[in-house]
Order: C-alpha cells, then sequence, then structure tokens
C-alpha cells in the first residue's frame, strides 16, 4: 500500500538524519540517565527500599526524555522550513503524524534499550522480558498524543514550557498504568491483578492514536 | 489552467488578499510584482494548498482547491524562499526522499536527469549543509520539478542567487515554454518579471490591479503605474 | 447581539439570582443537620453542585470544540473559552469545599483518590487550554489549536478517572447500585442546588461570551483606527 511506503519514508528519513547528526538520541539518553540518577539519590536518602519507588522513577525518566525527542522532531522540521515540504506532498496529512509517531517511537525505545539494563543495575532489580511490551507500549501512548501536542506547540510562544504542560495531564493515565504494569512484572505479581492495567494501557493507546489521527490534520493546516 | 474567482485571505484583522480574480491559461508564464506585504506570497502559498482561503474559490489542474487539494499538490511544484530541504541530507537522499512522497516513477533515473540539468551531479553526495544559496535554489529547483508538475508556483525565486543559479533558473523557464508548463512567480524586480513572463500582473494591497501582456511590452509604462500604485500608501481597504 | 434589550440573558440571571437565594435558604436553613459531622457537612450542597458545573463545562468545551472545528465559526470557539474560565471557576470551588468537607469527614484536606485527583487533572487540563491560548498571537489558529486540545481534554478525562480509580479509592460514594445514601430531604436540597449552579454557569456563560464578543470588537476596531 502506497500510504505505508510513505509513512516508512518519514521514518526513514527521520532515522538517517539522526544517524548523521546524533544530537536527538544522545541528548535523550543523557537526560534520562540523569533524571534517574537525580531520583535515586534523592530517595535513596528518604525511603527504606528504593526498589519501592523504582517503577515510578523508570516512567518519570522515559517521560522527561521522550518529550525532549518530541519536541526535537517537529522545531527541525519548522526550522529548515521542512514542514512545508511535508504539507506539498500529495499526502492525507494523517500520513504525516503516523510517520512521526513511528520515528518518535523508534528514538525513545532505542533510548530505552541502552537505558534499560543501566537502571536495572542501578536498583538491582532483575530483567523480566515482559518488561519489553510494556515499554512499547506506554512508550507508544506517549508518542501518538505527544506527537500531536508537538505539532500543536510548534506555533507557541514558550514552546518548550508549553509542550510538558500541555502533554502531561492528557498522558496520565498511560504512565500510572505502564508504572503499575512494571511494578507487578518487577514484582512477580500474579496476572489477573494487574491485567486491568494492561486493557486501559491499550485501550489508551487505542483512543488516542485514533483521536490524534484524525485531529492532526487541523492542527496542521493554516 | 489556473482560475481564481474572489479570493480571499485574512490572518485576524489583516488582510493579505482581498478578492482577487486571476486566469492563467496552460503554458502561460505570469509574474506577479508587488511591494512587500502585497500579497503575493499568501496568494501563491493558497495556489500551492499550503494556505486555506478565507473565501473565494480556487480551480488548478482541473481540480477544485476545497475538494481536490491532495491531487492539485500532485500538479504542483513549489519554489519557496526556503529551499525546503534537509541539511543533514545529501542532495540524493533528498530527492529520494520527495520522490517517494511523490510516487516519481523511476526516481533514482529521474534525479540523476534532474541533477545533471542543474549542474549538482557532482555533489550529489554531499550534504545541502555545505551548499552555498545559489546550490541549495538549484536543488530546489530540482525537487520542485522532480514529478514533472504541469504546474510551477515561485515565490521571488532570483532573490539571493548567484549567477550560475540564476541563469538554471532562466534556463528552466526557458523550457517551461517548450513543454506547455503553467508558472506563476513573484518577484520584486521589474525588468526581470517583464522579460520572461508572458503576462506581469501588478499586486498590491491585497489586489490585482494592474496587468500587462506581452504584447504591450513597455517597461516606463508599468513602472509608472507600479509608482503610481504603491505612492500612496497602497490601496485602501 | 447589537442592541442592549431584555433577552434571555436577563431573564436567566433573575432566575439564577432567584434560585441561589433559595438555594441558600435551603442549605443553610431547610436541609436537617446532620447527624455525625454536624453543621459543616452543609458544605457538601455546594462542593457537589459545583464540582458538577466544573465537569459539565468540559462537556461543552467539547462541544464548542467539535462543531468550531467543523464549521470554522468563531462564535463556538468564543463558547469553548468562556466556558473553560467559568468551569475552571466553579471546579475551583468545588476542589475547595472538597477540602473543607474531606477535612471534616477524613481528617485530611487532600488525598489521592480518584474523583479527587481527576479533578485536580481536569484543573490543569483548563489551565492548559488557557496558557495555550495565551501562547498563540494568530487568531485563527489559536481558535483551532484549543480546538484541538479541547477535544483531547475530553477524552482524557474519563480515562483518567479510570485509571485512578483502579488505583485507589476513597471518595464516600454517596450514590451507588443501591440508591442514594442520603436522606430525602437532603436529597432533594442536593438536587436543587445542582440544578442553581448550572442556572448559575448559564448566566454567567452568557455574559462572558458577550464581554468576549465586545473586546473582539473592540480589538478590531482598534485595528482598523491603526491601520
Amino acid at each position: 500500500m502506497s500510504t505505508l511506503r510513505k509513512v516508512w519514508a518519514i521514518v526513514y528519513k527521520d532515522l538517517s538524519l539522526e544517524k548523521r547528526s546524533r544530537e536527538m538520541l544522545s541528548s535523550m539518553f543523557i537526560f534520562a540517565l540523569i533524571v534517574i540518577l537525580v531520583f535515586s539519590f534523592s530517595f535513596d536518602l528518604r525511603v527504606e527500599r528504593v526498589q519501592q519507588v523504582a517503577p515510578g522513577v523508570l516512567w518519570v525518566a522515559i517521560t522527561f526524555s521522550g518529550m525532549l525527542g518530541l519536541a526535537r522532531s517537529f522545531v527541525q522540521e519548522r526550522d529548515q522550513g521542512c514542514l512545508d515540504g511535508l504539507l506539498l506532498c500529495p499526502i492525507d496529512r494523517s500520513v504525516i503524524y503516523l510517520g512521526k509517531v513511528l520515528s518518535n517511537l523508534c528514538f525513545t525505545t532505542m533510548a530505552e534499550a541502552i537505558l534499560l539494563p543501566l537502571y536495572l543495575a542501578l536498583f538491582d532489580l532483575p530483567f523480566r522480558l515482559l518488561l519489553v511490551p510494556i515499554l512499547l507500549l506506554g512508550t507508544l501512548g506517549f508518542s501518538a498524543v505527544g506527537t500531536l501536542v508537538s505539532a500543536m506547540t510548534v506555533h507557541a510562544r514558550a514552546r518548550e514550557v508549553m509542550l510538558p504542560v500541555l502533554l502531561f495531564p492528557l498522558v496520565m493515565p498511560a504512565i500510572i498504568a505502564a508504572v503499575k504494569l512494571t511494578a507487578g512484572i518487577l514484582d512477580g505479581q500474579p496476572w489477573g491483578e494487574i491485567k486491568h492495567w494492561l486493557q486501559l494501557l491499550v485501550a489508551f493507546d487505542l483512543i488516542f492514536l485514533f483521536v490524534s489521527y484524525v485531529a492532526f490534520e487541523y492542527v496542521v493546516e493554516e | 489552467m489556473i482560475r481564481v474567482r474572489g479570493l480571499e485571505k485574512s490572518f485576524g484583522d489583516h488582510w493579505a488578499l482581498r478578492g482577487v480574480d486571476l486566469d492563467v491559461a496552460e503554458g502561460e508564464c505570469l509574474a506577479l510584482i508587488g511591494p512587500n506585504g502585497a500579497g503575493k506570497t499568501t496568494l501563491l502559498r493558497v495556489l500551492s494548498t499550503l494556505t486555506k482561503p478565507s473565501a473565494g474559490t480556487v480551480y488548478l489542474a482541473g481540480q477544485d482547491l476545497a475538494s481536490g487539494a491532495t491531487e492539485i499538490r500532485r500538479r504542483v511544484g513549489f519554489l519557496s524562499h526556503q529551499p525546503l530541504l534537509y541539511d543533514d541530507l545529501t542532495a540524493r537522499e533528498n530527492l529520494r526522499f520527495y520522490g517517494r512522497m511523490y510516487d516519481v516513477r523511476e526516481s533514482e533515473k529521474r534525479a540523476t536527469a534532474l541533477l545533471q540539468r542543474v549542474g549538482l551531479e557532482s555533489n550529489q553526495q554531499d550534504l545541502v549543509r555545505t551548499f552555498s544559496r545559489g546550490m541549495k535554489q538549484r536543488l530546489a529547483i530540482a525537487r520542485a520539478l522532480l514529478h514533472d508538475p504541469p504546474v510551477l508556483l515561485m515565490d521571488e525565486p532570483y532573490t539571493g542567487l548567484d549567477q550560475r543559479a540564476a541563469a538554471t533558473l532562466d534556463s528552466v523557464l526557458q523550457d517551461a515554454g517548450a513543454t506547455s508548463r503553467t508558472i506563476v512567480l513573484t518577484t520584486h524586480d521589474l525588468e526581470r518579471g517583464l522579460r520572461i513572463s508572458q503576462r506581469t500582473a501588478l499586486l498590491v494591497g491585497g489586489r490585482l490591479v494592474y496587468e500587462m501582456k506581452q504584447g504591450d511590452r513597455d517597461i516606463e509604462l508599468f513602472r509608472q503605474e507600479y509608482e503610481r500604485q504603491t505612492a500612496g500608501g497602497g490601496v485602501t481597504r | 447581539m447589537h442592541r442592549r434589550r431584555f433577552g434571555v440573558g436577563d431573564l436567566l440571571d433573575g432566575i439564577a439570582a432567584a434560585a441561589v437565594a433559595v438555594a441558600l435558604f435551603l442549605v443553610f436553613l431547610v436541609a436537617p443537620r446532620e447527624a455525625v459531622m454536624g453543621d459543616i457537612q452543609r458544605v457538601f450542597y455546594f462542593h457537589v453542585a459545583a464540582a458538577w458545573v466544573g465537569y459539565l463545562a468540559l462537556l461543552v468545551v467539547f462541544a464548542a470544540a467539535v462543531v468550531y472545528l467543523l464549521r470554522g465559526d468563531r462564535r463556538w470557539d468564543r463558547v469553548a473559552l468562556s466556558s473553560v474560565e467559568i468551569g475552571m471557576v466553579f471546579l475551583t470551588e468545588g476542589i475547595v469545599t472538597g477540602m473543607f468537607w474531606a477535612k471534616a469527614t477524613w481528617g485530611k484536606p487532600w488525598v489521592w483518590e480518584p474523583r479527587l485527583t481527576t479533578s485536580a487533572v481536569l484543573w490543569v487540563i483548563y489551565a492548559a487550554y488557557l496558557l495555550l491560548r495565551r501562547s498563540i498571537e494568530d487568531p485563527g489558529r489559536r481558535a483551532r489549536l484549543s480546538a484541538v486540545y479541547g477535544v483531547l481534554g475530553f477524552v482524557a478525562v474519563p480515562i483518567n478517572f479510570m485509571a485512578i480509580r483502579w488505583w485507589r479509592a476513597v471518595h464516600p460514594l454517596v450514590f451507588d447500585s443501591s440508591g442514594a445514601h442520603l436522606a430525602p430531604l437532603m436529597l432533594a436540597v442536593l438536587i436543587f442546588c445542582v440544578v442553581t449552579f448550572t442556572l448559575l454557569y448559564a448566566s454567567l456563560l452568557l455574559h462572558r461570551l458577550r464581554l468576549e464578543w465586545m473586546s473582539e470588537q473592540v480589538r478590531h476596531l482598534r485595528r482598523q483606527q491603526g491601520a
């Protein structure tokens, strides 16, 4: 299907750009690492078992560094006028949306792949394979809404501040679900107890992918 | 090829276009001349579907802007102020990307041909970041022509160009005559505008106020009209 | 909306004012004194009504945003903006009175449980909406982007509620499957308060709409003068 090919063309383009400049991935990774370190220091001084807060720390780190990636994704296009270039192509606007969501997903999961082992080591936690799909689903939900919101803030003053302010309240349920699932998996809780969180996360992803897909055109037109 | 009726565009309280009627026949080259803020860029952006009109109708290449915007984009090549190129990709990669987005057939061959045409063959593997303004504009021309559009829109294409790029642009415009490509371009430069186009129109304050055809070519007359129209601070509302 | 005639707005103002007076009377003089908590319980009537309006306003924002995006008529953008502002005021009141209520009932002014947390999130969404508007200059774009955000906010709130509800559950369940846990008279007063606040919301909304329309006219005239 030609639509899929074009979505892939956008993703490939973003990946190629990142391969050349290497700014985004490294800054996302370092930022996430800093967040994790800061939290692990702060909690270590107060909380008996740091592992209790560990799941939350992971997702805070991912969320903050994810926002860094989102911001760069559209600012780059705008600065070089390339957003116009994309808008001139004979495609539905939503194709641009899908392409951007996927490329943001790629970058964030790449950063997560490097981050996860370090995180597990720092907090002395076991690796569970189930963590991987949770990371993916949580990141997907985040990217789905985040891409739309970051396209919105491209035209706003103080856009670096606007992005987190606008995004956080919307994305909270996904973060809560992801944290609960991460905690459940790390603690080895029985599946029946946590599976409703998975349902919530999947529902969140589907709903917001749909809504953002439809709304993207309104955000990006002039 | 292009038919515009009653085109209006406002940005809040600022009216960029106040009722423009325009017809451009197939294969014709129209130059739009006007002072800053006259609405030239806005008009081109509406024609290229980047900006939606506040009122009025636009037909381009047989498609209605309101319903067939995607199809219009397929038939339009746009050259704007910004080169619309990715700095961190090579010339070739840029063309490859746009080739994919425009469903260009045999895009590699076409890219090679265009790179030759604009004289960037030897730079095709260089990052656009390293290009001069003239080189970027030449690559932008290649990008605009990649999908062989019947309509070419160019916004002040000669601004800031070196000799080589300007010459390339000239030859592209000449070719267009042969391939019956319709061209609309905007420019500050009166003489050039009159020289390269078949029709020249004056856009002031969001309205088309004067037109001159190739036959009645007379720079002085046009210049006088230009002075007259822009002297009083533009057309009143 | 040209001349100042006696119209729907004024009628609504009158009814709302009367309703508020009656509500005050009912809440303080007619409603029975609650057995366990005493008079502080009366804040409950205002709390529920205010919170209700805070959420109703979101529904209005959503509807107005959708209509605006589909039609492009700026009036709907004004409705959305006005509803956000007024909704935020009512929601703030709901949260504050809720804190008094919580202190009286649970001993703590704030607990991280579903309804309170969702209300806090909604409050932030309203605030974010207003900040977004302030940061965009082009009026058309401002209207469009805030409408999209209004839609997103509306979708987010129920999901937020579900999430937090599974997470904690402490809020007194006054209404559940077995019916209302209130004495009939209290229920009646509560319903009256809810209706009163809704009327008050509607009347304030109309005023705010008028105000916004007028200030846009002023801006328009100013620009004309300037040009």
